[in-house]
């Protein structure tokens, strides 16, 4: 039987676990960094590297590698921020740690700041998280206060300080240089790369790391256990545990710990350990699952893996889609992402055309305006979804919206905004392409 | 590179206390501007709304153009031109949310209050004590509806939970 497979949130359940550094500290808190400063920054690289860590936050990149583009040789000082900017809509697990578990997510980024030679750091929270931003300030000075943070750490000559950056209600702060550009008291316009890399030309156009809070959690589990076990965990390419966060139509929405593919979208949905199964007397219909621009999977879907220059292992072959196992590369083969682990669970009750309504208004509404086709594309599908909504359709809607989405991503827009407004768009009216036609005009 | 000589400063009144919060909050940048944000929230916490005088006194405080603050006032929906009432509901109109009726709920609070339910930005009660806005995914799916009340957020909530929160915070009986 499927069940979860908890590292970095062992203690969300626990009885009186509660987020203050001495309850921590009973836990075996800040021992993986008191040993960690026993070895060199060099050697944590490398755990990380041998893990196969990948990031939490959406894209999956590989953190060892990560680390090992930052320019070290510039003779700039190296930052690194923690990217808490979590808006995917569907996605909810970043705000657990940092309100039930914040000590966790700070030694994490000391280990990490310690690892890359970083002598400040910060974290960049949503503005809404006012009460999480307090609890890490919180925690910040009972960290400081004990000398796990500040100058010469633990008695060592490391020295390091962590500040609490608040954004205010924008969803583009979560990509990278954009979030960096807002770190520098700026409008967050995502940065053209080349040549903004920020492990290049980041914060100050100082090279920079920016980490997910989750993958921040990962690198001290990494580090606690040494990166060949954590590799054990998961499977190649797609290691360790990761947060997975249900919502929509299940009995019981909420976050849980899974070992990465080891649990299928049908444990996750159905299991009694997880989303316990849908409402009464419903069946499934489609299942976004990265967040909400992750292309959607009908219920029905057959689809596609391995065979020769496919990702996804083994011969070629179909599988229903709710016997793909949740991992990166199984998604990213099938045609979707597991993005950052929100999944979306529509029942048979969804109008699709409302759904996708909903979910254009959102990216018309966070597109920073940048790039044309974004601004004007991402405006244009709500418009349309929305007169499709009211009974005001009009012949060739559906297409025209495949239209709109094939032409704005593919290298026209700066960052990925432009992908993540125009997948859902072209898999929600690629797959359901019926219940958007017959609410056009004439049908 | 050469900065445009700073605006003069601007006369704004603030308590001791505030005044020394925010030159705590902008020694921690390696750059000023980068605390222009975090100003901005501490401006807008007390002020309740982003006022001219209060867009000019930041820039003065970080050796920037007024514009480099306009900017980001006019960019981030967090900040706010007008006061907003003394209680502030966020509803979370995204999908997860939706599902679970977050739009019925934001409907049903704006008709108690008087407010148009196809509104979509801040609407602010007459009497000028509720403000009730619908807002972009809240990063708590799992616990829909969400209603972010000034900074605290509210799960579950449902008409009648609503109802109650209006009626602690005085609002109704």
């Amino acid at each position: 039987m499927a069940e979860e497979h908890r590292l970095i949130t062992k203690q969300f359940r626990e009885a009186g676990y509660t987020p203050d550094l001495d309850c921590y500290l009973r836990h075996g808190g800040y021992d993986t960094l008191r040993r960690a400063l026993r070895v060199t920054p060099e050697q944590l690289r490398n755990e990380v590297g041998v893990s196969g860590l990948r990031g939490r936050g959406g894209a999956g990149f590989s953190c060892g590698l990560k680390w090992s583009l930052v320019d070290r040789r510039s003779g700039k000082p190296i930052y690194l921020v923690c990217n808490a900017d979590e808006s995917e809509p569907g996605t909810f697990k970043d705000r657990q740690i940092i309100h039930l578990d914040p000590h966790q997510l700070i030694e994490g980024m000391i280990l990490a700041c310690y690892a890359n030679d970083v002598h400040l750091a910060f974290i960049y929270i949503r503005g809404e998280f006012a009460e999480g931003a307090r609890i890490l300030n919180l925690a910040l000075t009972e960290a400081r206060a004990k000398g796990f943070l500040g100058k010469g750490i633990l008695g060592g000559t490391y020295d390091l300080d962590i500040h609490v950056h608040r954004g205010a209600g924008a969803y583009i702060c979560g990509e990278e240089t954009g979030l960096l550009e807002s770190l520098e008291g700026k409008r967050p316009y995502p940065r053209v790369k080349p040549p903004y890399y920020p492990a290049v030309l980041g914060l100050y156009q100082c090279p920079t790391i920016v980490n997910n809070v989750e993958t921040l959690c990962a690198v001290k589990h990494v580090l606690a256990m040494g990166g060949t076990e954590y590799a054990k965990l998961g499977r190649p390419n797609n290691t360790g545990t990761r947060l997975v966060c249900l919502s929509g139509h299940v009995q019981q929405p909420g976050y849980f710990e899974i070992e990465v593919g080891a649990v299928t979208f049908r444990d996750l949905i159905f299991d009694p350990a997880f989303g316990g199964g849908l409402r009464e007397d419903r069946t499934l219909k489609a299942i976004i699952p990265g967040g909400a621009s992750a292309k959607v999977f009908r219920a029905d879907e057959k689809v596609t893996l391995g065979g020769p220059g496919l990702e996804g292992a083994g011969p070629k072959r179909k599988v229903d889609v709710l016997d793909l196992p949740y991992d990166f590369t199984t998604l990213t083969a099938a045609g979707s992402m597991s993005g950052s682990g929100g999944i979306i669970v529509l029942d048979d009750s969804t109008d699709i055309v409302a759904a996708l309504a909903n979910l254009s208004e959102f990216f018309a509404h966070e597109s920073c305006g940048q790039c044309t086709p974004c601004r004007e594309g991402s405006l244009w599908m709500a418009k349309i979804l929305r007169r499709l909504g009211s009974g005001q359709g009009r012949a060739g809607d559906a297409d025209q919206l495949l239209h709109i989405a094939d032409n704005i991503p593919g290298g026209r827009t700066i960052c990925a905004f432009g992908e993540a407004c125009s997948w859902p768009v072209q898999s929600f009216v690629g797959k359901f392409k019926a219940e958007f036609e017959t609410k056009e005009a004439g049908v | 590179m050469d900065q445009p000589p700073p605006v003069p400063g601007v006369e704004l009144e603030l308590p001791a206390a505030l005044t020394a919060e925010i030159d705590e909050i902008v020694g921690r940048y390696p750059q000023k501007r980068s605390a222009a944000v975090m100003v901005l929230h501490a401006l807008q916490d007390h002020l309740g709304y982003l006022t001219p005088d209060a867009m000019e006194w930041t820039a003065a405080r970080l050796e920037l153009q007024p514009i480099h603050i306009y900017e980001l006032v006019t960019f981030y929906p967090m900040f706010r031109q007008r006061p907003v009432g003394n209680l502030h509901l966020k509803v979370c109109r995204t999908l997860s949310c939706a599902l679970a009726g977050s739009h019925q709920l934001h409907a049903h609070l704006c008709r108690k209050l008087g407010l148009d339910p196809h509104g979509h930005g801040p609407q602010t009660t007459e009497d000028g004590r509720v403000t009730v806005e619908f807002v972009e995914c809240l990063a708590t799916c799992g616990t829909g509806p969400v209603v972010l009340a000034n900074d605290v957020f509210h799960e579950h909530v449902t008409p009648g939970t609503a109802d109650e929160l209006l009626k602690q915070a005085g609002v109704s009986k």
